[in-house]
């Protein structure tokens, strides 16, 4: 339906025409909350928007409530933190400071002007409205799947939109019983499911530790821990290491708990390809040379019925992105955003904090968002910082050299596309095979995953390039580019009709009878 | 990555591996002539990459951009048999349709002049547009079709024109911005510099599209190209809702002028791979990437109000890109005699996909010394100077 947020009881604030609250948050992850929670307690007016139906983000994960006692400890090493973050987001939702919109994709972040001043762009404006795409909870009588749209306006914005899995392709990764290693978390965080009994997990990064550890935890069997990275490298970064012993010691209670249900860690080694008729039955490990291409000869079976594999975490930035913010390149070659001391993007009047930043963790998130919440209070009310934010920076500083260190060390080697064949899909929305992008980026001459993907539609599928962007421009020969998705969700068609705007006057279009999806 | 015959002397340097570049390269090579391509990007990296594939008759007046669009839509009908399907060429009809009488009467004034300039094209009265169309809305005046309209994929179809032009010798660097232009001394040019080489040949032809302005300033001589902003909806994929090339025209009467004008509206397509195509917006705003709420709004109001079951479908992602724009909407063509030895091939606008096989075989006979297909008085890049808009 196209009518107006407010007939759908959407909170006073967030209609196109309510007067803008201080600050909208967007994510409800570790940073977002973090930040939420203390603006409103600095007294300014919060809204919070997250997608997701319950805050949190990727890190606290909520079990299913009748699971609640059975819920293992190693899950959530932080469990209390979050609670009390949570009584903090109930309590200020009581008084009316702090709104929290779940449920509501933001879709774009823009300022908002006149047509007439559009000519001289680059002035700050002092007003952002977020489109978002709102879930409606069951009963809701909605005929188009339940969405509708809702405007916030805000004097200023945080966007944390934390990050996704990066995934390197390999033959056989589109099996069933393939799995993300984050989903595989998140699995057994909220339901407390196991993707399988004997679950390899494969891939790259600090969280593949933390992932084997709660699913041998929870009582599956983990034939192997398959790291790319050569860990014994992480002593080239001693100072980084040495300033972070919490670090050090959430890795080493991961390494205990997998000593303990006698996982093998194979480091410079890949699963190299999946096997399988209906579902994965075996992988195939290879070693690898320091750029990660298999060396020959080493290849062997492990047998498994599932396989949960990730290459690291990419930070989510299409709504900084497409507000202009300036973004860098971390030590693994990703784009994240180029933030000041206070958690200011390039873009007056636009804060972000967590992953956005490059990746970092939960306790990262948390300094961040706390931080960047002073800041905006500071730009608003014209308070001064608090001591504690120095304390937050140094622990910021602190936690964003091991991020960096991490990121040197698990940064994927150029030699991992020599795992794929041509016949491997890259692109699983649009079932683009690697010789497509291999002949696109060779002789048809594309140089960037951009011209990669309007030569095959590779990234032009339901997930807009989230699953093998990062892939796809490796084949392509370039650095990953900052992510453009100047819609962050699909948005139906009747919401933008709907948009308030100049011009012809928009009537909402009759209720719309949506064509089945495509039979491709 | 460079082929064909590197050591022989070049005929030609073409700057720019669009559409437009790349059919020149098509034409030129086909005529014998030894051609390099040069780009500081991707092949369809610049505005073809961002443009949509209508190949339109429907939407030009009579005049010298219709004998253009005549010309390529002949042209591009034989390429869709020398080159792979995958320029996913699609000879698919455009449907014009008029929401009410008057807009319908001047639709009928614009068809028949255009009919005597050789388009094809039918009335479609108000209770035949649905066997056409049907998802159309109801209760509009009638319509007309054009069976002459088509379609491309413009990346691909680029990729293919130039993989063409390469399988008949021409050589393309990519990834080379061209920084210089080399000159006898009479200021005849003798070819082009980039970071990495001079590339030596009596004719350089600027294919630069929306970055022509610059080119020519570089060659030093001016050419006044713009950018003109342009947005596009894609939905997502969905069965074959939507035929034709449909949009809507709606009558605007200047009293003053008495000229009448047609004024178009967002074309609503579907492609071969499910997503239907709404666009694009028209706006001056120099090369401004930030999303315009406004653009999208339009676009997906006037799809709806064209197809009602389009306002439940999703859009699952929007483009822009920006028009390579002259103040008279006729694109550049041919040799500029301020500057012997540079030949303009640019300054399309919103139809650069559609004209770029005529504009490559003209450019082609330009350079060949051979008698064009077409006048070329129109496009003279001279023609915004003072004497030159004098003539
Ligand atoms: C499998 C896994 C295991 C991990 N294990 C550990 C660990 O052991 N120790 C550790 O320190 N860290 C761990 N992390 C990392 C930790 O989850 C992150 O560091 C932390 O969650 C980052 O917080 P954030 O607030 O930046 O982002 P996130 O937690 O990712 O939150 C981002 C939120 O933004 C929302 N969002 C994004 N885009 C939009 C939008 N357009 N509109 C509305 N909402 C949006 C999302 O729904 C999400 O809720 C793990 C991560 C994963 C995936
Ligand atoms: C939203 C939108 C929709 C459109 N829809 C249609 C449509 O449906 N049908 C249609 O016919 N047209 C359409 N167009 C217009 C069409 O896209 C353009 O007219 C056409 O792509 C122009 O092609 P070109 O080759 O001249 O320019 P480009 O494709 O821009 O190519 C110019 C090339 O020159 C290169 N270059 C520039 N300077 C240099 C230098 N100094 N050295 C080296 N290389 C250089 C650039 O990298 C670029 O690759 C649309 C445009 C937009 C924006």
């Amino acid at each position: 339906m196209t009518t107006s947020p407010s007939e759908h009881g959407a909170p006073p604030g967030s209609t196109g025409d309510d007067p803008p609250c201080d600050l909208a948050v967007v994510g409800a992850g570790p940073a977002g909350l973090a930040a939420a929670v203390t603006a409103a307690g600095l007294g300014l007016n919060v809204m919070l928007l997250d997608a997701g139906e319950r805050p949190g983000g990727q890190y606290y994960r909520h079990p299913a409530p009748g699971l609640r006692a059975a819920r293992p400890q190693a899950l959530h090493h932080h469990w209390h933190v979050f609670a009390r973050l949570e009584r903090r987001l109930r309590a200020h939702t009581t008084t009316g400071r702090l709104r929290h919109l779940p449920g509501h994709h933001v879709w774009t972040v823009l300022p908002e002007q006149p047509a007439e001043t559009r000519q001289s762009a680059p002035a700050p404006a002092p007003v952002w409205r977020l489109h978002a795409v709102a879930d409606e909870g069951p009963g809701a009588g909605s005929e188009d799947g339940g969405e509708s749209p809702v405007t916030v306006r805000a004097h200023t914005v945080l966007l944390a939109t934390g990050a996704y899995e990066r995934q390197l392709p390999f033959p056989g990764w589109t099996l069933p019983g393939v799995v993300g290693a984050g989903g595989a978390q998140a699995m057994l965080k909220s339901g407390l499911v196991l993707p399988g009994r004997r679950t390899v997990v494969a891939g790259s990064g600090p969280l593949l530790l933390a992932v084997a550890a709660a699913l041998a935890a929870a009582g599956g069997t983990v034939p192997a821990v398959v790291e790319a990275a050569d860990y014994p490298s992480y002593a080239h970064r001693p100072a980084a290491l040495l300033r972070n012993p919490g670090k050090l010691a959430e890795g080493a209670a991961h390494g205990a708990t997998l000593l303990r249900h006698g996982v093998r860690l194979l480091t410079r080694h890949a699963v190299t390809a999946a096997h399988g008729t209906a579902r994965v039955q075996a992988v195939t490990v290879e070693r690898l040379d320091r750029d990660w291409r298999p060396l020959p000869g080493s290849a062997r079976r492990i047998p498994c019925d599932a396989l949960a594999t990730g290459h690291g975490l990419v930070p989510q930035l299409e709504l900084a992105t497409a507000l202009g913010c300036a973004t860098l390149r971390t030590a693994d070659g990703t784009p994240a955003l180029d933030l000041d001391g206070e958690q200011r993007t390039s873009v007056p009047g636009v804060w972000s904090a967590g992953e956005t930043g490059g990746i970092g963790g939960a306790e990262l998130a948390l300094a961040e968002g706390e931080l960047a919440a002073y800041s905006v209070a500071r730009a608003l009310r014209g308070t001064r910082l608090p001591p504690r934010a120095a304390v937050l920076r140094g622990r910021r500083d602190r936690l964003r050299a091991f991020g960096e260190a991490m990121a040197t060390v698990h940064r994927p080697g150029v030699g991992w596309t020599a795992w794929l064949d041509d016949a491997t899909h890259v692109c699983r929305c649009e079932e683009v095979p690697a010789g497509a992008i291999r002949e696109a980026a060779g002789e048809l001459g594309a140089r960037d995953a951009r011209t990669v993907k309007l030569l095959t539609r590779a990234g032009m599928g339901w997930c807009q390039g989230r699953m093998c962007g990062p892939a796809v421009a490796c084949l392509a020969g370039a650095e990953p580019a900052p992510d453009r998705r100047p819609l962050s969700c699909p948005v139906p068609l009747g919401h933008l009709a709907a948009l308030p705007g100049a011009g012809p006057p928009a009537q909402a279009p009759p209720p719309p009878q949506p064509p089945a999806p495509a039979d491709r | 990555m460079p082929t064909g015959n590197p050591r022989g002397p070049l005929d030609a340097v073409i700057v720019g591996a669009g559409v437009v570049g790349a059919a020149c390269a098509h034409y030129a090579s086909r005529a014998g002539l030894a051609v390099a391509v040069v780009d500081r990007g991707s092949v369809a990296g610049g505005t073809t990459g961002a443009g949509e594939g209508n190949l339109l008759v429907s939407d030009k007046e009579a005049g010298p951009e219709l004998d253009l669009a005549l010309l390529s839509t002949r042209l591009w009908r034989e390429l869709a048999d020398d080159l792979p399907p995958e320029a996913e060429y699609e000879p698919k009809g455009g449907l014009v349709v008029a929401p009410d009488e008057t807009a319908l009467g001047a639709l009928r004034d614009f068809a028949a002049a255009q009919r005597k300039a050789g388009v094809e094209t039918h009335e479609v009265p108000s209770h035949a547009l649905h066997d056409l169309e049907p998802h159309l809305a109801p209760g509009l005046a009638g319509g007309f079709h054009y069976p002459q309209d088509a379609q491309v994929q413009p990346a691909r179809a680029a990729a293919q024109l130039l993989a063409s032009a390469r399988r008949s010798g021409a050589v393309v660097h990519l990834g080379e911005e061209v920084t210089g232009f080399l000159a006898h001394p009479d200021g005849t040019l003798r070819g082009v510099r980039t970071p990495h080489r001079e590339l030596h040949a009596p004719a350089v032809v600027n294919a630069t599209g929306t970055w022509a302005g610059d080119l020519a300033r570089l060659a030093g001589t001016h050419l006044p190209v713009h950018p003109r902003r342009g947005f596009v909806l894609v939905t997502e994929p969905l069965p074959r809702v939507v035929r034709h090339k449909v949009y809507a025209a709606d009558y605007i009467s200047d009293v003053a002028s008495g000229s009448a004008d047609l004024q178009s509206s967002a074309v609503v397509e579907g492609t071969p791979a499910g997503p239907v195509l709404i666009g694009a917006t028209r706006e001056r705003v120099g090369f401004d990437r930030t999303l315009s709420a406004e653009a999208l709004r339009r676009l997906a109001h006037q799809a709806a109000a064209l197809f009602p079951v389009l306002a439940g479908v999703r859009a699952i992602r929007t483009y822009h890109g920006f028009r390579p724009y002259l103040p008279d909407h006729l694109p550049a063509i041919g040799p500029d005699p301020r500057v012997p030895g540079l030949f303009h091939a640019c300054g399309h606008e919103g139809a650069g996909i559609g004209l770029a096989p005529a504009t490559g075989l003209l450019t082609a006979a330009v350079l060949t010394g051979d008698q064009p297909a077409l006048d070329l008085r129109p496009f003279r890049p001279e023609r915004f100077d003072q004497a030159g808009a004098a003539q």
